[in-house]
């Protein structure tokens, strides 16, 4: 016998005693890898005197949470020993540590199959139970007929697993029911309580999985009825008995599975009704046990198509739990209520005092049922009432309410809301109270609210001034955010017109040193500055005081840590300095949000989708001027890229290149400027809070329209039909040329390609064409824009190179333009 | 349907851990961190559910041990408190005036007798004396396995068999 050169192995006792005594982790431990180390040398050795003990010690390892995978086999292995003791051991092994792998359990369906036909009950009823517990999709096909064989058989003990490893088989593979439902029949007139509760079960899932199946079983109502009759009307059975009730288990069951077959069939439910009334009156309720068969009975009275009588009873006996003392028993009245508000709308209301004093329970369990309810409650009869209670509650919740509860005030607010003094009131304290765990969508909706609101502008921004400086840490940022974006849209009507029954005296001065506050502090978020760097900026032309003041603030923050911030103050310093006529054009008022919500820029097509969804987020801050205003704020709304009110005929400028050591190096290789494609995206701005486009300050240095100078048109090329007409505008140092070119041959000119090179002290740039292809006859022209930046105001001379195709015939052609114009370049 | 059951200490440690479902291990580790500090942070006077993912946790404490289990949203959560008392039962008198070292020293003992008691996560027997009976039944018959194994050992060593 080569196992007597083996030290005998640890008893399991000893291995458990051990690792108790252990005083610290890093003890237990040891003990453990040793003990699993002895275990592996056992099983490599194919101990099988000892394998069962060992596969024992991996799973008590197994539940103190270390990897025990390395017992799997062995399980496998003890379940086909002929010892009980290692089956036994071998198939719970099998339970806890086999998971879905195919190959395991392709081993296991074999050893599953020939002990569920073992002459020993006990040894079939450790198969059927480890095939109820891990039976995988696999294992249900093949050894369905085997447990149909067992649900046939008169021992009742072996047929009660059969039925529900039948019931697994069903959750499993929905279809191999067909199997099962004839069966199912006769297993309800069985005397034993274990056959009857396990049928009821698979009946219930057979309806659950195929909804169609209940057809099925609708004539077994009569049967289900009868069963549950004899269990409330039999005296008292000690063998199933519960404080006083007659096998609960099986009264849940037959209750529940009466609600999913009565279910929107009324002729079920009529004969279902008396029944239903004999255990709503006859329950004792004094015990959980009670109140567990009475809350089923409630659930399929509100479930089915019950009489209107049965209805209200149902709903007084949730009245009653609710006042019950019992938490488990309020938290189930809460829960059954939730599910019936819809329902029973009316006779749910009732209850709704009680359900409002359970948002002072202490319980998070029942809070959040309660708070469900409240907000299912809520109609524009006792809004006012019970969102002052939701309010309070608000204040007072645990943490990780704060942000549904807010949640569930706006949505309730916004749909019944009495007026919009309430609304914006009731919404500035959800701000206040909740401070930042308010979700981030509530800031935008409430800025569009305040906009959409026009009577009560100056009043917004009085409570929200209000608001702010009581709370003066400044540290809650969804307030702030609001309060900055509202104090610069209606800063001056806050000043000039105070609210009447509320007079206080807020002058520009406390309003800037707010903002001012708020872009120093370091409590503030990268997005609230920025919503009160841009509220500065309106405030410069709606204050007329303080333009000073507004232009120090923003212009400190030039050399702002954050990209956004100094960004932001560098553009609006540009527009202060250089473009000062424009700023009251560019800063106007915004005009009222509409009511519907989801702003839509989708004709605009050339727009990246980027931009879109943040406009969406956040509404844009800075006045967007309405198109029929002067043409050059047209002209700069190309520029700024808004381009969602305003017509654009261009294409929008792309963003400058940076490094211009880069094109002059291009430059020298001869041509430049292969003209990039006038894709999507390719202009979109990065995806962060860019409220005005990335370009506004490119455009304005280049573009200012107060200095531009035009020149008239000239002839560039000509040859064959094709004309490139050039027409200069000039900014300073940068030379526009727009080129236009036009084609007089009775067919399409295809490909075109216009490329440039001018000399290395010139830089290049070249913007997209307006296409490709140029129209017959004069029609149709393709334009295209050069920019020439000109530092050294010497004379341009251009090398154009022209690729194109015509009736499928590529040409190509170079030529020189010499003749700018002086006002072009001196 | 139950999806699982745990047994654990007022320390956490797990005593027992029935699933009813495929689930990975990694995936049953987490659930049994999760579930074990929602549960022990809980005050003794709350209710005994907790809202948990998709399921409803109904757990009670008895002595030093946690009983917990995860239902369906449309199972009964004061029945699944019965059917962890109706365990209880069952324990304390299998081992009579059950403790929680009976179950750390005898945990196979406790799978055993939550295996007649429950199967496929629905209760398969609703009388505590025919689950006793079946765990007793089964257990005899394990040593009357063993006692012939020793019989024939013994015999075997004397070279008798």
């Amino acid at each position: 016998n080569f196992r007597s050169n083996m030290p005998v192995p640890n008893r399991l006792r000893d291995l458990i005693r051990n690792i108790r005594s252990c005083k610290t982790a890093a003890d237990e431990r040891a003990i453990i890898q040793k003990e699993c180390a002895d275990i592996r040398n056992g099983f490599r050795e194919e101990d099988t005197v000892f394998r069962c003990r060992n596969v024992a010690k991996v799973l008590y390892i197994y539940m103190l949470g270390y990897p025990a995978h390395f017992g799997q086999l062995e399980a496998l292995k003890l379940i086909v020993s002929s010892r009980f003791t290692d089956k036994r051991i071998g198939y719970l092994g099998a339970m806890l540590l086999v998971d879905e792998y195919r190959e395991v359990h392709l081993l296991m369906t074999n050893s599953l199959k020939n002990d569920m036909d073992n002459p020993s009950q006990y040894v079939q009823s450790l198969a059927l139970c480890t095939l109820g517990n891990v039976c995988s999709t696999e294992m249900a096909r093949d050894l369905t007929p085997d447990v149909e064989k067992l649900m046939k058989t008169a021992n009742a003990y072996v047929k009660k697993k059969a039925i529900l490893c039948a019931c697994r088989i069903v959750r499993k593979v929905p279809e191999m029911m067909e199997n099962f439902i004839p069966l199912t029949k006769p297993l309800l007139s069985d005397k034993n309580h274990g056959v009857m509760l396990t049928a009821v079960a698979l009946i219930t899932e057979c309806c659950r999985k195929n909804p169609d199946a209940k057809a099925n079983f609708k004539k077994l109502v009569p049967t289900l009825v009868r069963i549950l009759k004899n269990l409330i009307m039999s005296g008292y059975s000690p063998e199933h008995d519960v404080n006083g009730i007659s096998d609960p288990f099986l009264q849940v069951r037959i209750l529940r599975l009466l609600r999913i077959l009565g279910q929107n069939d009324s002729g079920t439910s009529e004969t279902m009704n008396d029944i239903l009334a004999q255990v709503a009156t006859n329950t004792e309720t004094s015990k959980n046990v009670g109140n567990a068969i009475l809350y089923e009975t409630v659930l399929t009275i509100m479930d089915i198509k019950s009489e209107s009588g049965l209805r209200v009873l149902a709903v007084n006996i949730l009245g009653r739990f609710l006042l019950n003392n019992d938490k488990n028993i309020r938290y189930v009245a809460l829960n059954s209520l939730l599910r019936t508000v819809h329902t029973d709308m009316n006779a749910v209301q009732r209850h709704r005092t009680t359900v409002l004093d359970c948002l002072k329970d202490p319980d998070p369990s029942i809070l959040r049922r309660a708070m469900e309810l409240c907000f299912a409650l809520v109609n524009s009869t006792n809004v006012r009432g019970t969102m002052r209670e939701l309010l309070l509650f608000l204040s007072r919740c645990p943490i990780d309410f704060k942000s549904d509860c807010s949640s569930g005030i706006f949505t309730a607010a916004e749909k019944y809301a009495p007026n919009a003094r309430w609304h914006i009131d009731t919404m500035l304290k959800v701000l206040t109270t909740a401070g930042n765990h308010v979700r981030d969508d509530a800031v935008p909706n409430l800025i569009h609210l305040l906009s959409a609101t026009d009577k009560m502008h100056a009043y917004s921004a009085q409570q929200l001034f209000k608001a702010v400086s009581e709370v003066n840490d400044l540290s809650v940022q969804p307030l702030t955010q609001v309060a900055c974006w509202c104090l610069g849209e209606y800063g001056d009507e806050l000043v000039s017109a105070p609210v009447e029954d509320e007079p206080v005296n807020i002058s520009e001065k406390d309003v800037l040193d707010m903002l001012d506050k708020v872009l120093r502090t370091s409590l503030s978020t990268a997005v609230t500055k920025s919503y009160a760097i841009n509220a500065v900026m309106k405030l410069s032309t709606r204050f007329q005081g303080c333009i000073r003041q507004t232009q120090e603030i923003i212009s400190i923050h030039s050399t702002s840590h954050n990209m956004e911030v100094q960004q932001r103050s560098v553009e609006y310093n540009v527009l202060f300095n250089k473009h000062d006529n424009l700023r009251p054009g560019v800063l106007e008022h915004m005009p009222q949000f509409e009511k519907v919500t989801p702003p839509n820029h989708s004709e605009d097509g050339e727009e990246g989708t980027a931009e879109q969804v943040e406009s969406v987020q956040q509404p844009a801050v800075v006045a967007a001027p309405e198109p029929q205003q002067q043409s050059n704020v047209d002209l700069l709304l190309d520029l700024v890229d808004f381009g969602s009110s305003a017509p654009s005929t261009q294409p929008p400028p792309p963003i400058a290149p940076t490094n211009n050591n880069d094109l002059s190096s291009l430059l020298d290789l001869g041509f430049s400027g292969q003209p990039q494609p006038a894709v999507n995206g390719y202009n979109a701005p990065p995806p962060m809070n860019n409220l005005m486009g990335d370009s506004l300050l490119d455009g304005l240095n280049s573009q200012a329209p107060n200095n531009i100078m035009q020149t008239p048109g000239v002839t560039a090329f000509e040859k064959s039909g094709l004309l490139i007409k050039f027409q200069f505008e000039r900014e300073g140092n940068v030379l526009n040329v727009n080129l236009t070119a036009t084609n007089s041959n009775p067919q399409n000119i295809n490909d075109f390609v216009f490329q440039a090179a001018v000399p290395k002290s010139f830089q290049l740039q070249m913007l997209p064409p307006s296409g490709n292809s140029i129209g017959p006859s004069n029609s149709n022209a393709v334009t295209q824009t050069i920019r020439l930046n000109n530092p050294n105001k010497a004379q341009p001379r251009l090398r154009m190179r022209i690729a194109f195709s015509y009736q499928g015939q590529p040409v190509q052609e170079m030529a020189e333009f010499n003749d700018f114009p002086p006002s072009a370049w001196q | 349907m139950m999806k699982f059951m745990l047994l654990f200490s007022r320390q956490g440690k797990v005593r027992l851990q029935k699933w009813f479902n495929a689930i990975g291990d990694k995936e049953r580790k987490k659930i049994i961190r999760e579930l074990v500090s929602m549960v022990l942070s809980r005050r003794p006077k709350m209710c005994n559910f907790l809202d948990w993912k998709d399921y409803k946790v109904v757990y009670k404490r008895y002595a030093s041990l946690f009983f917990c289990c995860a239902i369906e949203e449309s199972d009964n959560e004061l029945l699944a408190l019965e059917c962890i008392h109706r365990f209880v039962e069952i324990l304390d008198k299998y081992f009579g005036s059950v403790c929680e070292l009976d179950i750390i020293f005898n945990f196979e003992k406790a799978y055993f007798i939550l295996d007649e008691f429950l199967l496929a996560g629905e209760i398969q027997e609703s009388s505590k004396n025919k689950v006793l009976r079946a765990v007793e039944n089964s257990d005899s018959l394990q040593e009357e396995n063993q006692e012939a194994e020793a019989t024939r050992s013994i015999l075997e060593e004397f070279g008798l068999s």
